[in-house]
């Protein structure tokens, strides 16, 4: 029995492909009737080609356990999710705005703190930030952006409706898995490239290198841009690899650089020094530079925000752009658009209750079994209360925690992630997922097409990370020839 | 090039070549202790003397059998130059450079890492050893094949090219060393069939006996042996071939003055080596102040390509 498109089912959730059980949106119409047209066997013979080609691509995550290095195939599912083109480019706007309102933001916070003055972002959210650097107050990095690469996430709730659920502007890693997630279905999958316009991916390291180029402190020479990593032990050293490889730069680690008595970065070539000018650095804030930061860094390099400082290298993101990459900050977005830009907010945030304010605070105690509770400062999910799915004793150690130090967490209703249709054991079945698109800011902005979408592989789960069962699709926008 | 990438990628090629000769030595070693009479006693203490590592070996093991020996080049972990270190250290340089390497070569690295460490144990019994250094010694031909075969001839490959061929002369002079050592004394013509057998057994390590039959054309003896693997210019394995080798590397690299220097006076130092004086006495000598010198032109490189003032001993700096 091969695939049934009229049997997939849809019940309490939105669906990225299928309006109702069996009943496909306009956009997926043509995949659905290529797909039940698929033997067994061509399913199969898919499945496998798939796997070989991820396999001879070298598309891997890194694991590391007990002293020895696990390269893992990257799970990847067959059945793309696919985004009308006229719906992406009203999220494409909105993501551009967010982001020009976060930079704009940002300069703000390590300039004149007009936002403070004028009573928009409290005193207190700056004072208790975690990724605040009173190191970067007065540096004005180019053009005044701060955070030139940011991904996003995206999520739809069981109402049909695309939110922001968080802005990751610090280190966000992904976009290879994006560029290479096409490369598979092209070489798999290639009948279905003709009956669809889809818009291509492929760009993004050439717009990457643009963005970065375009902020040398050398603008006449062609610049020397670098990607600075920590090395192959961490998770996303095939995507630091990757994207060198793609961009032409060369991959360096904290101990190939050097800063020089002319507070001049240089990398060590066997011809000798040679001038670095822009870093796309991969590495966290705190390990950028022992003489700055964390002291016992050995990752970073000596005297790098020295160089920075002065205007002789620049550093993507900027140090310090993390800053707004706080999900009391975020919560602060809608109302930062609106300060900023003088505009609405094109794409929504999840609705969220700020603890340090009183009345959110006594609204998210007395439901607290209803929300999602997050700290401020986390990524990956740590340190996270799912209301509806723990227990009593741990809402008590939630309320503690809240009580004890309310700026330090945030709270949103529990979201019932949108579906897609995915490849289970030969069967299609839902499973929820996200999308974190990228967005690039220089002199210019960009968007990628699309963007990464995660995918919670096992049933019912909303844990779209790779470590943790979490797979990938490609995200295809498609031209349908008219409105959407 | 980044000069950490080029150190990474020389020490890739040293440790390929390493675990190639280490797998030659013990393969003609076996062969040789079967074909001696009883109560000539060869016995394995020479093997551990070529690769420098006795010092390492007496501090863990009382005797020299044929198990301890074996056990320490094959796959002991305090020994830094067994096989299994070797290929653990070809793939972790490796591993930092496959953005540089061909897949296929990365592939047949990590490859053979995996063989070894899981058949290992079975080379410490005669029945398995011969298939299993086979497979090592094919192993690394096929990973050298394929970054000639596969890499562009850049100066990435270059360094590769010459760590191989450093390490290769190196190896070829410890060879000689320690195999011919204990024949010295007696007549360099000495026909005893156990000491041909001995002059054989060198050629026979560097695989170089069927090309010495073809190319020097007269019986196996100590001067024309000596003379074959120190100064054979189309020998791959004579140290002259390998320095030559490594020069031509050097031409295609910046900076090579200093290095290039360093290496001709070496080069010189075995062209104008009497070989019938050495035969008879002072090889071991001879041997020693070489090799000083194969390291000071590792020295030189480390020095101009690498940036580190590295320490005399020819392992890797880590950190």
């Amino acid at each position: 029995m091969a695939i049934d498109c009229s049997a997939y089912e849809v019940a309490g959730h939105y669906d990225e492909l299928f309006a109702a059980t069996g009943k496909p949106r306009k956009a997926a119409k043509p995949l659905c009737h290529y797909l039940n047209k698929l033997s067994d066997e061509d399913l199969q013979e898919r499945r496998s080609s798939v796997d070989l080609a991820i396999m001879t691509m070298g598309i891997t995550f890194t694991v590391y356990t007990e002293g020895s290095n696990i390269d893992r195939a990257w799970p990847f599912d067959v059945i793309p999710r696919i985004i009308p083109r006229k719906e992406w480019e009203r999220t494409e706007a909105g993501l551009k705005q967010r982001l020009t309102a976060l930079n704009l933001f940002i300069s703000d916070l390590y300039g004149e703190q007009k936002v403070i003055k004028d009573g928009v972002f409290p005193a207190d959210v700056l004072a208790q930030s975690k990724n605040f650097r009173p190191q970067c107050v007065g540096t004005t990095p180019a053009f005044g952006v701060w955070a030139h690469i940011c991904g996003s996430d995206l999520v739809r709730d069981k109402d049909g409706t695309l939110y922001v659920l968080e802005d990751n502007l610090r280190v966000p890693s992904g976009v290879s898995y994006m560029l290479e997630n096409r490369q598979v279905m092209k070489r798999v999958f290639a009948e279905l490239f003709e009956d669809y316009d889809i818009l291509p991916v492929d760009d993004y390291p050439t717009q990457l290198f643009d963005t970065l180029a375009a902020i040398s402190p050398r603008p006449a020479d062609y610049p020397e841009v670098v990607v600075l990593t920590p090395g192959i032990y961490n998770s996303a050293y095939f995507e630091h690899s990757y994207l060198a490889q793609q961009m032409g730069a060369e991959l360096v680690q904290g101990s190939d650089l050097v800063v020089g008595e002319d507070d001049c970065v240089y990398m060590k070539t066997i011809a000798g020094m040679s001038r670095v000018d822009v870093i796309y650095r991969r590495i966290d804030d705190e390990f950028l530079d022992p003489e700055a930061f964390r002291e016992d860094s050995v990752l970073g390099v000596k005297g790098l925000m020295r160089a920075w400082r002065k205007g002789n290298v620049s550093l993507a993101n900027a140090p310090g752009a993390g800053v707004a990459d706080d999900k009391v900050v975020y919560a602060f977005v809608p109302r930062l658009i609106k300060y900023y830009l003088d505009q609405d907010p094109l794409i929504p945030n999840v609705p969220t209750y700020i603890c340090m304010d009183e009345k959110d605070r006594e609204h998210v105690l007395a439901n607290i079994d209803q929300l999602v509770v997050k700290p401020a400062n986390e990524s990956g999910g740590y340190g996270m209360l799912v209301g509806p799915h723990a227990s009593k004793s741990e809402h008590k150690k939630f309320v503690e925690l809240i009580k004890e130090n309310p700026r330090n967490y945030i709270a949103q209703p529990t979201l019932t992630l949108s579906t897609a249709p995915t490849l289970c054991d030969g069967r299609m079945e839902p499973r929820h997922l996200d999308l974190r698109p990228f967005i690039l800011q220089g002199e210019s902005l960009s968007v990628t097409t699309g963007g990464l979408s995660r995918v919670a592989l096992r049933k019912g789960s909303l844990v779209v990370n790779s470590s943790q069962g979490g797979g990938s699709k490609d995200t295809w926008v498609v031209d349908m020839g008219e409105d959407a | 090039m980044l000069s950490r990438v080029a150190e990474n990628i020389y020490w890739v090629g040293r440790y390929v070549e390493r675990a190639e000769n280490t797998a030659r030595l013990i393969n003609t070693t076996t062969n040789l202790l079967l074909d001696l009479p009883r109560g000539i006693a060869l016995g394995w203490a020479p093997l551990v003397n070529i690769m420098g590592v006795s010092q390492e070996f007496y501090q863990n093991f009382e005797a020299p059998s044929e198990r301890n020996v074996l056990r320490f080049l094959i796959c002991d972990e305090r020994n830094s130059s067994s096989i299994t270190r070797s290929l653990a250290g070809a793939r972790e340089n490796a591993r930092t450079l496959r953005d540089v390497l061909p897949r296929e070569a990365w592939e047949q690295i990590n490859d053979s890492y995996l063989y070894v460490q899981s058949q290992a144990a079975g080379g410490l019994g005669r029945r398995s050893r011969f298939d299993l250094m086979r497979n090592v010694i094919l192993r690394c031909q096929t990973i050298v094949g394929l970054l000639g075969g596969t890499m562009s001839h850049d100066e990435a490959y270059q360094f590769s090219r010459l760590g191989r061929n450093l390490e290769r002369a190196d190896m070829t002079t410890r060879i000689v060393d320690v195999s011919s050592a204990d024949l010295l004394p007696k007549q360099a013509d000495d026909l005893k069939p156990y000491a041909n057998i001995r002059w054989m057994t060198v050629l026979k390590s560097l695989t170089a006996y069927q090309m010495y039959r073809q190319h020097v054309q007269v019986r196996v003896k100590g001067p024309d042996v000596l003379r074959f693997l120190l100064q054979d210019r189309f020998l791959p394995r004579a140290v002259v071939h390998c320095l030559g080798n490594a020069a031509t590397c050097l031409q295609g690299l910046p900076n090579n003055d200093a290095t290039l220097r360093t290496l001709g006076r070496v080069r010189r130092r075995v062209d104008d080596a009497d070989v019938y004086t050495l035969a008879t006495t002072g090889l071991h000598e001879f041997i020693d102040d070489l090799q000083l010198g194969l390291n000071d032109i590792h020295v030189a490189i480390a020095q101009t390509y690498f940036g580190l003032d590295l320490p005399g001993a020819m392992t890797q700096a880590q950190g």
